[in-house]
C-alpha cells in the first residue's frame, strides 16, 4: 500500500533522495554497519595472525543455516505470524538430506536437495494451514508443531550421522571464482535475487506486507488473507529447507536436535534486523546481516580467550538493548 | 458442539444450554479429558490406578504447575515469559551450589535469583515497553549464558540438594499417598486463585490484559502491574526449579529447560487466552496434571522418544483447537 504512495512521490523527484533512503532503510544500513564493525573486531581479535580469505569463508559457513532461518522467520513475521518450529524444521531437512545423500553422486544429491525444498514448502504450508484453519494463536500452533517436527527428526535419525558428497558440501563451504567470494554468500544472494525479490515486488509480496500491517484492511482491499498467511509460512518453509540443506553442506552430516538454538536465534536475528514483531514492517536483507552478527559475537570471544558462553549473554543483552533503543526512537518520532 | 453453539435459536434448547454450560465451565471438560487419560492408563497397564500413583502424579506435576502458575499470570496480561525455564534452572543450580551455607540461606538465594530476573523483565516490559517475547527471550539467553560461564563460582563447598528440599519434593504424608509438595502447592494455589478473584491486583491484572489503553485512561499504572506480574512469575519459576531439583536430586545447567514449552502448553490447555484477560489458574493446574499423565501414558505405551514427541505435540494442538472452536474466544 505504501509502495504506491512512494512510487507517486518518487516520480515527482529527480535524482537520488539520500534522506529518504536513510529514513526508509536506516535500520538495515545500521545492521550492515554493525556487521562491518564486528568483522573489524574479528580481524582485530585475530591479530597478530593475518585475516585471510579462509577466515571470511569461516564466518560465512558459521552463519549460513541461521541466515536462512532468519530469512524464513522474517517473511513469516512480516505477514503477522511467528513460527517457533522453524529451527526444528531446519533440523528435519538437515537429517533427511544427510541420510539420503550419504554415498550418493553429486547429481543425485542435487535432485534430493530440490525434493527437500518442496518438502520444506509443504511443511511450512502445514504450519500455516493449521494456524489459519484452527484459529489457534500462531505461537501455540507452532510450539505444538515444534514437538511434532522434532519427533519426525528423531524418527529419521536418532543420533548425529549420515553424510553428503564433497561436491555438494562445496556449495556451502567452497569459493566462487575468487577466493574472497565464499560460495555460501553467493547462494544467499542468489536465493534473495531469484526467489524472494520476484515474490516481494509482485502481488503476493504486497499481500504479505498488507496482511501483516492490518489484516482487516487487507481483507477489505480484496486480499485473500488466509491464503496469503499460508503462503508466508510456505515461503518460510522453503527458506527453512535452505537452512537445513546449508547445515548439511557446512557440517557434512545431520544433527536431529539443533533446533531450539536456531528457532530462538532466528527471532533474535529478525528483531536485530529491523523486522517489527507486530508485522508488516521490515525486510529480509537486514535479518541476514543480523544472523551473521549473532554468530560473529561468540567467535570473537573465542579469539580473545573469553569463555564463548559470554557470547550468549552478549547476544541476549544486544537484542534487548537494541529493541529498547528502537522503542525510544519510535516514542520520540511520535511526539 | 460448535454447530450447536452457533445455532441462532432465540431460546436455547437443552442441548445448546448444556453446551453453553460446558463452555462457561472449561474445568468440567478438562476433568473429563483427565479422567479419560487415566482410564487409558489403566487399560494399558492394569493396576495403574492406585493412591500411590496419584500421589506420584501430583508430585511430578508440582514443579510444572509452579512454572505454569507464573506463565498464567504473565499470559493474563497478554504477555509470555520464555525465561521461566532458565530462571528455574539458575535458581535450582545456585541453590544446590550454595547448600553448604545452610538450607535457609540457599533457599533465600534461589528466591533472590527469581526476584532479580523478574525485576529486569518487568522493567523492560513495563517501563521500556519491550515486546515480552523479545525481552524474556533475551533474558533467558542472558541468564543461561551467565549461569554456564560462572557455574563454578556459584558453587561453594560440595553441591548437593538440601535434605529439606528433597523431602519437600518427594516426601509423602499419610501412607505414601499425599506428596509433601502439596503443603507448598495448595497454599500457593489458593493464594493465586483467591488473589486473582478478589484482590485489587488480580482484577487489575485481567483488566490490563483485556485492554491496557482503557486501563491507562482509567488511571491504572499499567507499568506497576506488569512489573509486579513479571517479578511474581520469576519467583514462582524459581520455586518450581527448586522443587524440580528436589525431584531429580541432581542439579545441572540444562535442568529445567525441557519444561519451557510444557509450561506454555499447560496454560493454553487450561483455557487461558494468549491474548490476555481470559482464564485463570484452576485450568492451568489441570493442564499441568494432564500433561504429566499424558507423558506417563506414552511411557506406558513404550513409545520411543520420537513418537512420544509427535503424539505430545499433536494432542496439545488438538486440545487448543477444541478450545478455539468451542469457545470462539481464544
Amino acid at each position: 500500500m505504501t509502495t504506491v504512495e512512494d512510487a507517486g512521490a518518487a516520480i515527482g523527484r529527480k535524482g537520488t533522495d539520500w534522506r529518504r533512503i536513510a529514513t526508509r532503510h536506516g535500520w538495515t544500513i545500521g545492521v550492515y554497519i554493525l556487521l562491518l564493525l564486528l568483522i573489524l573486531a574479528y580481524i582485530w581479535a585475530l591479530a597478530p595472525v593475518a585475516f585471510t580469505s579462509f577466515d571470511l569463508k569461516t564466518i560465512v559457513i558459521g552463519g549460513l543455516p541461521l541466515a536462512f532461518a532468519a530469512m524464513a522467520q522474517a517473511v513469516i513475521v512480516i505477514s503477522g505470524g511467528i513460527d517457533l518450529s522453524l529451527g526444528v524444521m531446519v533440523a528435519v531437512i538437515n537429517v533427511i538430506a544427510a541420510s539420503l545423500m550419504e554415498n550418493q553422486s553429486f547429481a543425485t544429491s542435487l535432485l534430493i536437495a530440490v525434493g527437500l525444498m518442496v518438502i520444506g514448502v509443504l511443511m511450512g504450508a502445514i504450519n500455516g494451514g493449521l494456524v489459519v484453519l484452527t484459529g489457534v494463536p500462531d505461537i501455540v500452533v507452532t510450539l505444538a508443531m515444534s514437538f511434532v517436527w522434532g519427533g519426525v527428526a528423531l524418527v529419521i535419525m536418532r543420533t548425529p550421522g549420515g553424510g553428503s558428497p564433497i561436491e555438494y558440501q562445496a556449495l556451502g563451504t567452497g569459493i566462487f571464482f575468487s577466493e574472497w567470494i565464499p560460495a555460501g554468500a553467493v547462494v544467499i544472494a542468489l536465493v534473495l535475487a531469484l526467489v524472494w525479490l520476484p515474490i516481494r515486488w509482485r502481488r503476493p509480496g504486497f499481500a504479505i506486507y498488507a496482511v501483516g500491517s492490518n489484516r482487516d484492511r487487507a481483507y477489505l482491499s480484496g486480499v485473500n488473507v488466509g491464503i496469503t498467511r499460508v503462503l508466508a509460512y510456505a515461503i518460510g518453509g522453503f527458506f527453512a529447507a535452505m537452512g537445513g540443506l546449508a547445515a548439511t553442506a557446512t557440517t557434512g552430516i545431520g544433527t536431529p536436535y539443533a533446533g531450539t538454538f536456531i528457532t530462538l536465534n532466528s527471532v533474535a536475528a529478525i528483531v536485530l534486523g529491523g523486522v517489527s514483531l507486530a508485522g508488516g514492517k521490515g525486510g529480509v536483507v537486514g535479518p541476514v546481516a543480523a544472523a551473521f552478527c549473532l554468530t560473529l559475537v561468540p567467535s570473537i570471544m573465542v579469539f580473545q580467550g573469553i569463555d564463548p558462553n559470554y557470547g550468549q549473554v552478549i547476544q541476549g543483552a544486544l537484542i534487548v538493548v537494541v529493541v529498547m533503543l528502537g522503542g525510544l526512537v519510535l516514542l520520540r518520532e511520535r511526539r | 458442539m460448535t454447530a450447536v453453539a452457533s445455532d441462532e435459536a432465540p431460546r436455547p434448547g437443552p442441548v445448546r444450554a448444556a453446551g453453553l454450560f460446558l463452555i462457561d465451565r472449561p474445568l468440567i471438560m478438562l476433568s473429563v479429558i483427565l479422567v479419560l487419560l487415566l482410564i487409558a492408563c489403566e487399560i494399558t497397564s492394569p493396576g495403574y490406578l492406585s493412591a500411590e500413583r496419584m500421589g506420584a502424579i501430583l508430585q511430578f506435576s508440582a514443579p510444572l504447575a509452579f512454572l505454569a502458575a507464573g506463565q498464567t499470570l504473565v499470559m493474563l496480561t497478554a504477555g509470555i515469559d520464555l525465561s521461566v525455564a532458565a530462571t528455574a534452572t539458575a535458581a535450582a543450580y545456585i541453590m544446590a551450589g550454595q547448600a553448604s551455607r545452610g538450607t535457609g540461606t540457599a533457599l533465600a538465594i534461589a528466591v533472590l535469583v527469581g526476584l532479580v530476573v523478574g525485576l529486569i523483565n518487568g522493567v523492560g516490559v513495563g517501563i521500556f515497553r519491550v515486546n515480552p517475547l523479545i525481552m524474556t527471550l533475551g533474558m533467558a539467553s542472558i541468564v543461561s549464558g551467565y549461569l554456564t560461564v560462572s557455574a563454578q563460582s556459584f558453587v561453594t563447598g560440595v553441591p548437593l540438594v538440601p535434605s529439606f528440599v528433597r523431602e519437600l519434593a518427594v516426601g509423602n504424608l499419610i501412607g505414601e499417598a499425599i506428596p509433601k509438595s502439596l503443603l507448598l502447592w495448595v497454599p500457593v494455589a489458593a493464594l493465586i486463585l483467591l488473589g486473582l478473584r478478589y484482590s485489587g491486583y488480580g482484577r487489575t491484572l485481567y483488566a490490563v490484559g483485556d485492554n491496557p489503553i482503557a486501563c491507562r485512561l482509567a488511571g491504572v499504572r499499567v507499568w506497576q502491574v506488569l512489573l509486579v506480574t513479571y517479578v511474581l512469575c520469576s519467583i514462582l519459576s524459581a520455586v518450581g526449579g527448586v522443587l524440580y531439583v528436589g525431584v531429580i536430586n541432581a542439579a545441572d545447567l540444562q535442568l529445567v529447560t525441557p519444561y519451557l514449552l510444557p509450561s506454555v502448553a499447560a496454560v493454553v490447555i487450561g483455557g487461558t487466552s494468549i491474548f490476555g484477560g481470559i482464564g485463570g489458574y484452576s485450568g492451568t493446574i489441570l493442564g499441568a496434571i494432564i500433561l504429566v499423565v499424558l507423558d506417563s501414558l506414552l511411557t506406558l505405551l513404550d513409545a520411543s522418544q520420537a513418537v512420544k514427541q509427535i503424539i505430545y505435540g499433536s494432542i496439545i494442538l488438538l486440545l487448543a483447537w477444541l478450545y478455539a472452536t468451542s469457545t470462539k474466544r481464544v
